[in-house]
């Protein structure tokens, strides 16, 4: 077991298969945002602390995404490891950042955990919540760091 | 309606917030890119589309400009930053200079705000303090008071159009009521503005006063803005039925998203909001409400602009002496110029 660690020994789960999407032959049609397409941004985003990636912890899953095209409103709720997970406030700060690169600014996107995952549910929301607090932290050398290496491409 | 006058662009990240010069002459922008813009019009006319960036105020902060606000008479700018400093600028005629950077708070500046007689500079932090500045002659400013009492990051701080009252508001979901003590030199919290049922439920973004400061709004996370009763004189602190400001109305059932902002203006007595939702709301106070009791108000919505930007909707502020003009600054990195279309004295 790795000393320090807040969860040494998490659960690592099957990951889904790749989908293959079947791309629209007619040149009219707009791709609509899905769930899908969200998960497909987040499922590779490495947990802070193993070299597991978020779907393989079953800290995001496809179900957990819901997407409106029409009003552009996504809503991502995550389930932290354990209760009382520290790193949940940086796991949902990597998601927030991967979605800001991913998703046209049009999209309001809300980041949630899971109800009763958390000790301090509504502190952690309130916090992946508040733009300001986000953009401060997005500031700081030491989380921006952090959140790029659970960003980078994942071998293999 | 709102009629847009025009657009300005130059900032290269969002901009956070907008500050008129006393006069309406200038309006300065601060942003995510650490600068402040001084914005201009070419003619006498603000609702004329000849607005021009005259100067860029840069090098003066390390992160995120938050806020910035003018000192009464027009000669200083204050900008509060994310690098936990407030920095002066002086502006005389075309020359800028950055004269003063005032340190103490031990991280992320997040508003400031000048008092009528410019005699005091609030600001307030993450650091969950609000600090008040003595101005002295020679630009130099000195900490006169630390005040302590919100137990979150502090948003937003105003002072009283006319007295030296100042208030602030919280990540706590509070707005804090601060005043001098009788022998005039340590300033205490008077009163918190956060009864349970009758107070936000969620952050409080801004705050702002009506002219004569009789009445005060607030703008929240919880999608509601709130009408303050501050007609009382809370500087008799002595009398045993002590006086207090109360709650007077809520206005909800507008905003979709965060309201980031608010606005009474001082000449119209319009209020605008500004909000995550990318809109723009005016709100006007219904004249002859019978349904209402007596000492309460109600508050109409008058104008909407939907899409007002392409994305959130960061401040909004009234141009102090023409009734019609609003200025808006978004996280699309613009900042714009809007014009009242239609009869004021309908709403007004």
């Amino acid at each position: 077991m790795t000393p320090g660690l807040i969860n040494a020994n998490p659960v690592v789960h099957e990951t889904k298969a790749r989908s293959v999407r079947q791309e629209s032959t007619d040149e009219t049609s707009v791709d609509e945002f899905d769930a899908l397409e969200i998960f497909e941004h987040v499922r590779d985003i490495t947990d802070p602390e193993h070299p597991y990636s978020l779907e393989q912890l079953n800290v995001v899953s496809e179900d957990a995404i819901d997407v409106d095209d029409k009003s552009s409103h996504v809503t991502v709720t995550f389930t932290p490891t354990v209760q009382h997970c520290s790193m949940a406030t940086v796991i949902g700060l990597c998601i927030r950042v991967k979605l800001m690169r991913c998703l046209p600014p049009r999209f309001k996107v809300d980041i949630r955990v899971a109800p009763g995952s958390h000790a301090s549910e509504a502190a952690v929301n309130k916090q992946l919540n508040d733009k300001e607090r986000v953009a401060a932290a997005l500031e700081n050398p030491h989380l921006v760091e952090m959140v790029e290496r659970c960003l980078q491409e994942r071998e293999g | 309606t709102l009629r847009l006058v025009q657009e300005l662009e130059g900032h290269s990240d969002r901009v956070w917030s907008v500050s008129w010069s006393p006069s309406g002459h200038t309006l300065a922008s601060c942003s995510g890119d650490k600068s402040c813009r001084l914005w201009e019009n070419l003619t006498t006319s603000p609702s004329s589309s000849t607005w021009r960036c005259q100067a860029v105020l840069e090098g003066g902060h390390t992160r995120t400009i938050r806020s910035c606000g003018w000192s009464p008479d027009g000669k200083l700018l204050a900008t509060a930053s994310f690098d936990a400093t407030t920095a002066v600028w002086e502006v005389t005629g075309g020359e800028i200079e950055n004269v003063a950077t005032l340190e103490g708070h031990d991280n992320e500046v997040k508003s400031v705000a000048w008092n009528s007689s410019g005699t005091y500079l609030a600001t307030c932090s993450r650091d969950k303090h609000v600090w008040i500045w003595d101005v002295q002659p020679g630009n130099e400013f000195e900490c006169m008071s630390v005040l302590s009492g919100h137990t979150q990051d502090v948003k937003f701080v105003a002072w009283h159009p006319t007295k030296d009252i100042l208030v602030s508001a919280s990540y706590d979901n509070a707005i804090k009521v601060w005043a001098e003590d009788g022998d005039g030199d340590d300033w205490r919290c008077v009163q918190t503005l956060a009864e349970p049922g009758r107070g936000h439920c969620s952050t409080v973004w801004a705050l702002a006063f009506d002219k004569d400061g009789d009445r005060l709004v607030s703008c929240s996370d919880d999608l509601t803005l709130m009408v303050w009763d501050t007609s009382a004189d809370l500087a008799d602190l002595s009398g045993s039925g002590q006086a207090q400001w109360k709650h007077s109305t809520t206005i909800s059932g507008y905003h979709d998203r965060t309201v980031f902002s608010v606005h009474w203006s001082r000449v119209n007595g319009l209020i605008a909001s500004g909000a995550a939702d990318d809109c723009i709301r005016i709100f006007a106070e219904n004249r002859e409400d019978s349904s209402a009791l007596p000492g309460e108000s109600s508050f109409s919505m008058v104008a909407k602009k939907v899409k007002a930007h392409s994305t959130d909707v960061n401040c909004v502020q009234w141009h102090p002496t023409d009734p019609r003009i609003l200025a808006s600054a978004g996280d699309d990195g613009t900042i714009k110029i809007w014009e009242v279309i239609g009869d004021l004295s309908l709403v007004g």
